[in-house]
This record gives C-alpha cells, structure tokens and sequence, in this order.
C-alpha cells in the first residue's frame, strides 16, 4: 500500500488539473462568442469520438461483420431506442437485454 | 438533518440521485470489473478503493493497473492517465460557461466528479434548458462516484475469492449503451449528425492509424472547428447558448 501512495497521488493530480482548471480559469469571464460556439460542439464531438471506436475495434482492430463485433451490430437498434425515447434509462436497460438475448441465440 | 439542510436541498438532492441512476447502472459493472482486476493485479482491496476515490476515471484506472503491474516509472504512469484524462478539459471548459453561478467550493467538488457520463447527462439537461441547481448537479456526481467506489471495492473483495465474468447479463454493455444514449441526446440538427458521424470516423482512423492516446482530443478538436465554420450565421449558436 505503501509503494501506491505515490502514483495514486501523482494520477489524482494529473486527472484532477485538466477538470478542475477551465471551469475556475472560463466561467466567471465573458467569453467571446466564437468560442462560446465552439466549445458548444465539444458534446457532440467528444461524445462521438469516444464512441466511434467503442463501436467499430473491438480488440483493437477494425471489425464490421456480426460474428466479430456484435456491439456494433446490437447498436443500430439501441441507437433507434435513444433515438425515439431520449431517455437514458430505457436506452441502457434495453442495450443490457439485446445483448444479453444476441448472446443466448448466437 | 432538517437542522442542517433546508427541505428545498434535500428535494434536490433526491433528484440529483434520480438523475445518477442510468449513470450507476453503468458503473456498477465496470468498477466491479475494476476491482476484480485490482484483486488479481496486487493492489489490492485498499488499492482498489484509494483509485477510485482520488483518480475516479474509469480508463484509467485500467491502464494504470496494467502499468503499476508491470512496474512502469510513475513518471510514464502520470504521462498516460495525463493524456487519457486530457479530454475532460475539452468537457470542462465547454460546461464552463453555464457554472458562473457556482460558488469556488462548488466548481472544485463538481470538477472533481466529471466524468464524460455526467459530463454527458449534465450538458444535455443545461442544453435543454432544465438549468439544475448546483445541488442537484453535484448531487448526481457524488451518487455516481459513490455507486463507482462502492462497486470497485465489491469486484476486489469477490476477486480475491472466486472468478467473475461481467459479460453475464450483458452488463458490459451498459457504458456503450450509455455513450449511444448521450450522443443520440446531444445531436440536434442533420448537420450535428454530420459532425458526430466525422467525429466518429476521424476518431477511429486515428486510433487505427496509432495515434495512441490522442485520437480523442485531435478528432473532437478538428471536428468542434468543423462545426464551428459551418454555422450559417455565426454568432447565432452563441447568442442561443448564452440566453
């Protein structure tokens, strides 16, 4: 326990920083407004790029056939899920259960 | 309690909880999954809970078990979690602008648990106009942390004594369906589904292409500029976010 209070300290400072610093460093001053839209996309663009991957290489690689990647398979329907009910609940519980189903029949 | 909180806080607090929960039907498995890995990898139950109390960040987490185990130099350790983590400043500074009103402890606690679950969560309910209380926010994030934290320690105690599969029940499952449910959320417009789908693929050809720990900020950062150059009127998605 010893030898991990260093590094768990070191990773608490390195993660905390870059969540802490823009919110007390942007949102007290008045930002321009080409900024304000620009940040308007981080969102979307975040959210996307993180997916992207999650969806498309499992293992690493890129796979698009259903035997080598049912995530991405199990998706298109969780997709129309969020799509029609905008809710996040629904969406993970219906997501847990297609999976869960893809798995007992394949 | 009612002597040291007002109803009002409670009341909010309550919905902050509520609003965690697909949040924590996410984490349970994951940090389950965490603590699992820490029991085998010798860090151990306290090891386990140390993580997910001072660094909570899923991702890294798990790299960084894998680097502890192999005996990397904290100095590389501190570099990965570092570039793994740098998003969140991208989430951070874009949630900035709607936090003026939080005082300086309340930005400090509230930066402290974001996460891109509740960063998500969080951006579409300031999005839609919701405008949620400091309390409910924060509210959310120390419920999704605990739930994070609890599940962590629970993994690491079953791991040391018998073999766990989360892909049972489809539980590992959960955070992509989350990340499906948070981009379908955000995504407002055809053009907004043109710069996610670009977001998605630069992101991919860089992760394919080796671009290690930086495919995610390059691509949100090439594709929030591309999104920022084809607004039609500029200055009028601005004007939308200020009112």
């Amino acid at each position: 326990m010893e030898q991990l209070f260093i590094p768990i300290l070191v990773m608490s400072f390195v993660t905390y920083l870059p969540r802490v610093m823009p919110v007390l460093l942007l949102s007290r001053r008045n930002l321009p407004a080409p900024l304000v839209s620009w940040l308007s996309y981080i969102p979307v663009t975040v959210l996307a790029a993180l997916l992207g991957p999650v969806l498309l290489t499992p293992g690493g690689k890129l796979e698009l056939l259903p035997a080598q990647n049912q995530v991405l398979w199990v998706s298109v329907p969780v997709f129309l899920v969020a799509y029609f009910t905008r809710n996040l609940f629904a969406t993970v519980l219906s997501g847990m259960g297609l999976i869960a189903l893809w798995r007992c029949l394949f | 309690m009612t002597t040291i909180f007002s109803q009002e806080t409670i009341s909010e607090f309550r919905r902050g909880a509520a609003g965690a929960v697909p949040i924590i039907m996410g984490y349970i498995p994951i940090g389950f999954a965490f603590g699992v890995l820490a029991a085998e990898s010798g860090i151990g139950l306290a090891g386990a809970v140390a993580m997910s109390v001072f660094v909570y960040a899923g991702s890294s987490q798990f790299i960084a078990l894998g680097l502890i185990e192999s005996g990397a130099a904290v100095s590389a350790l501190g570099l990965t979690v570092f570039l793994v983590n740098l998003r969140h400043m991208l989430m951070s500074a874009s949630l900035a602008p709607y936090l003026g009103r939080f005082k300086g402890w309340q930005q400090a606690l509230f930066s402290y648990e974001l996460t891109d679950e509740s960063f998500g969560v969080h951006s579409a309910a300031l999005r839609s106009r919701i405008n949620p209380s400091p309390t409910r926010m924060i509210s959310l994030n120390m419920c999704a942390q605990l739930s994070w934290v609890g599940s962590s320690a629970a993994g690491a105690w079953v791991g040391s004594r018998l073999f766990f599969d989360t892909a049972v029940f489809g539980l590992d499952y959960a955070l992509p369906a989350m990340f499906i449910a948070l981009l379908v959320l955000q995504v407002e417009s055809r053009r907004h589904l043109c710069i996610a789908l670009l977001a998605a693929a630069l992101s991919v050809t860089l992760y394919l292409a080796g671009a290690g720990q930086w495919h995610l900020i390059l691509a949100t950062l090439v594709t929030a500029t591309v999104g920022l150059l084809t607004e039609k009127i500029p200055g009028r998605a601005a004007g939308r976010e200020q009112s």
